[in-house]
């Protein structure tokens, strides 16, 4: 029994009543938040070294042995996505310092930034499907109230196809555990994939390997799936933007590599295909879409999809070298782009608008948040030495040798386009004059910005440290990789020798 | 029995894909009460249909008498009954407070947060 295994998800849940009982107090609130966003990413730190030290480490709720009760399993791909959670959770705790008014926070913002986190945690760390379900809708309930916090018209419109997309994704995985529980008769992950080993009927195993991908597309924002992503995440507030950016299609990610590693192995040469082709569809889709837009948050939303393709790219090619890839990218995503958001509100701050055409001469006058846009800027478009050059590096390195060349092509081509957006960005916000006719607009001036700064720069220094120390980095995705592979390790791990 | 749950869900699944691409945003959640309850019905129908097979173990055995209901399934249902009720009421909730906000039940005038 290893109780750091079910504690980020029981930490969340702890502080997410807590602040309920503290409803009336703000400043409690806000301190509270901050501590249990604090402990949860220390615990999922150590976690990350159990992990690292033992191996995949298994709890067995209630003292049900798997596989018949429900099970939490900390392989290193889940603890890595947790500690990154705890990570972006806390970054986004202390910029809701300042960054969140009254109005959202007297409706109970950090109940549900709490509850989000929880279900987050616990997709990542389970290890029974129908559980996986709940801790999704845990997740999705707490980010359709953050998403709709403040009740402005575009919150309620994007809230609706956020809403619909995301219940019908659910629907669908229902669907998908159902049919799966039809045939193998268990609803435990390493169960089914020792199951499934043995099933004769392939035709139906892949057409239920169809209906997770469907369903995890959705939620993971790939193409033609991804229509919900930039209607709704430019509407909430910036700190609730940028958690969802970070974390919520990641899960979905998460969830793709899980079962496309574990469970749906039988067809490689078809699952795995299709999966390359939505792959390359997502990454142009998203980064064409992008080079479309000026508006700020729309630009980055936009490149969420695009670079969820990467990812998805590394699942797909299924060679060590691109898991790791993969892995290695997720981490750098994570951190690059919850930044990226965390800029954009601090720019609406001093300037109170997103509109590129509106802003300008931020540099000149700004010139620390300048540099502090550029660091994640160019490792999203992946310029050495930053993280993003060698996640791309990696999986690019793997494409070549796995000579799919074409997919090759296109993440290369999508690498540039990505430069151009951020140039876009650069040159309109920070390097040309703001156009006369805006400049004069009443804006919340820069009180209280340097606790946003701290934000902002430590997740800079971070991008910049995942860059320079990408060796421990790569050996973490490594092992992470080697275990995702080698399904044997997993189902062991849960269901004892046998 | 099987066959005729099986033309049930489908048609649930239908109809519920049908009501959610009109425009209305009332029947596009109706779509989804039928949808979730169409998901519902196939995770019953998968576990197998049994009659009179209540899944209890008799005193003093060690295992159920007989070919007996799977009891699991049933716990599913009933966890995935109780979100899909509460994601629900709060869809119902949101279209109600869109309407408020948009003044019109119609999706093609929520278009401005598309591109």
């Amino acid at each position: 029994m290893r109780l750091e295994v079910a504690l980020p998800v029981i930490i969340p849940l702890f502080f997410g009543a807590l602040t309920l009982i503290l409803w009336r107090w703000r400043l409690a609130q806000r301190i509270t938040t901050v501590i249990g966003t604090g402990l949860m990413l220390l615990s999922a730190l150590w976690l990350l070294s159990a992990t690292w030290q033992d191996g995949i480490l298994v709890m067995h709720m209630g003292n049900w042995h798997a596989p018949f009760g429900i099970v939490l399993v900390s392989d290193l791909l889940g603890a890595i996505m947790v500690v990154l959670a705890g990570i972006s959770g806390f970054a986004t705790a202390v910029y809701s310092l300042t960054a969140m008014t009254k109005r959202h926070e007297a409706f109970g913002y950090y109940p549900l930034l709490h509850l989000l986190l929880a279900g987050v945690n616990g997709a990542f760390l389970t290890g029974d499907i129908f559980n996986l379900y709940v801790w999704f809708e845990v997740m999705l309930v707490a980010s359709f109230a953050l998403l709709i916090l403040g009740g402005e018209r575009a919150q309620m419109e994007g809230a609706i196809k956020y809403v619909t997309l995301n219940l019908v994704s659910s629907a669908l995985f229902l669907s998908a555990i159902g049919l799966l529980y039809g045939l193998t008769g268990t609803l435990n992950m390493a169960d089914i994939a020792d199951k499934l080993s043995y099933a004769d009927n392939p035709g139906i195993i892949t057409v239920i390997a169809m209906l997770f991908l469907v369903s995890f597309g959705i939620k993971a924002g790939a193409f033609p799936f991804f229509f919900w992503l930039p209607a709704s995440y430019h509407t909430p507030q910036v700190a609730v933007s940028a958690l969802f950016a970070a974390l919520l299609t990641k899960v979905g990610v998460y969830a793709l590599f899980r079962v496309f590693t574990l469970i749906f192995t039988q067809d490689v040469d078809y699952t795995h295909e299709i999966l390359l082709w939505v792959a390359a569809a997502t990454m142009l889709t998203g980064v064409l879409g992008a080079a479309a837009q000026f508006e700020f948050r729309r630009i980055l939303s936009f490149h969420i999809i695009s670079q969820i393709g990467y990812m998805i790219m590394g699942l797909a090619l299924f060679t060590p070298l691109a898991i790791v890839g993969g892995v290695f990218y997720i981490m750098h995503h994570i951190i690059v782009k919850a930044n990226l958001f965390l800029v954009s509100g601090l720019v609406y701050r001093l300037k109170g608008t997103y509109e590129l055409k509106e802003l300008g001469g931020m540099y000149r006058s700004h010139p620390m948040l300048a540099i502090l846009f550029l660091i994640p800027a160019l490792s999203l478009a992946g310029i050495p030495p930053l993280s993003g050059f060698f996640a791309k590096f990696i999986l690019i390195r793997a494409g070549v040798e796995a000579e799919a060349w074409w997919i090759v092509g296109v993440a290369l081509l999508v690498g540039l386009l990505t430069l151009y957006s951020m140039i876009k960005i650069w040159a309109e916000v920070f390097w040309k004059a703001q156009p006369e006719e805006y400049a004069n607009r009443p804006v919340h001036g820069s009180a209280g910005s340097g606790v946003l700064y701290l934000t902002i720069g430590g997740m800079a220094a971070l991008t910049v440290f995942i860059g320079l120390g990408a060796e421990p980095i790569y050996q973490i995705a490594d092992a992470a990789a080697h275990q995702l592979l080698n399904p044997s390790l997993y189902i062991d791990a849960v269901l004892g020798e046998r | 029995m099987e066959t005729l749950m099986a033309f049930t869900v489908g048609g649930l699944f239908a109809a519920a894909i049908y009501m959610m691409l009109r425009r209305s945003i009332v029947k596009l959640v109706i779509g989804l009460v039928l949808l979730s309850n169409a998901a519902n019905l196939l995770l019953f129908t998968q576990a197998g249909l049994l009659r009179g097979a209540p899944p209890l173990v008799p005193e003093g055995a060690m295992q159920p008498a007989g070919i007996v209901a799977d009891p699991l399934a049933q716990a599913l249902i009933l966890t995935a009954i109780v979100i899909g009720f509460g994601v629900l009421a709060f869809a119902v909730v949101l279209i109600h407070r869109a309407y408020e906000v948009v003044q019109a039940d119609d999706m093609d005038q929520m278009k401005d947060t598309d591109t």
